[in-house]
């Protein structure tokens, strides 16, 4: 179960839908439980099809978000064509077994938010509760 | 040592260690997928095996980050 602060959702369906037609991505911050923190991310592709983090900015992100109290626990991106599923790619190339990783979807009229655990290459749906 | 790793401090029972060790220590099982920084400096993946880390010294790492549709 994720706890998420509306407005972290709400913002990221919004980075999405602004960055539309390329994927966007980026760091969420938890901190006591709750996901309460945004962190947008270049996305170094630029591409409707991939993303990938600079390192610099990782480092850089991950640094402040722990600066402010929060554990930079789950990475986002999103699909603006497909569906909220990692794709194979995004199996292949989850490595950190420590985040989880959200997929907000534009293929529909309405977006889809979906959170996934992905360890060893097996994917593991992860509730989102909106506190 | 006392080391800060990822922003914690741990104490290791090793005197020495090379980047690539630590990163086993800390169960990261795919080294060539992760960036590291040694006190704030990028450490080229090619020297994770002979740069060596001492008391006092922080360490933080990431995974790779990408993916697509």
């Amino acid at each position: 179960m994720l706890k998420m602060k509306k407005d972290v959702y709400d913002d990221m369906i919004t980075h999405a839908k602004d960055g539309f037609p390329l994927e966007v991505c980026g760091y969420l911050g938890e901190k006591d439980g709750i996901v309460s923190l945004i962190c947008k991310m270049q996305n170094t592709d630029e591409s409707n099809e991939h993303f990938t983090f600079d390192p610099a900015e990782q480092f850089e992100v991950v640094k402040k978000i722990r600066k402010d109290g929060h554990r930079a626990s789950v990475v986002y991106h999103s699909h603006p064509e497909t569906p909220s599923r990692p794709s194979e790619e995004d199996i292949r190339l989850a490595y950190d077994p420590n985040v989880s990783y959200i997929i907000v979807s534009l293929a529909e009229s309405k977006p889809v938010v979906k959170s996934f655990r992905i360890k060893n290459l097996s994917v593991t749906l992860e509730e989102i509760e909106i506190v | 040592m006392e080391l800060t790793i990822n922003g914690e401090v741990k104490v290791l029972v090793e005197s020495k260690l090379t980047v690539v060790q630590l990163l086993s220590s800390e169960n990261v099982k795919s080294p060539d997928m992760v960036s590291v920084q040694l006190n704030g400096e990028f450490v080229e993946r090619a020297k994770f095996s002979e740069t060596t880390i001492k008391s006092g010294d922080e360490l933080d790492f990431l995974y790779f980050m990408g993916g697509g549709r």
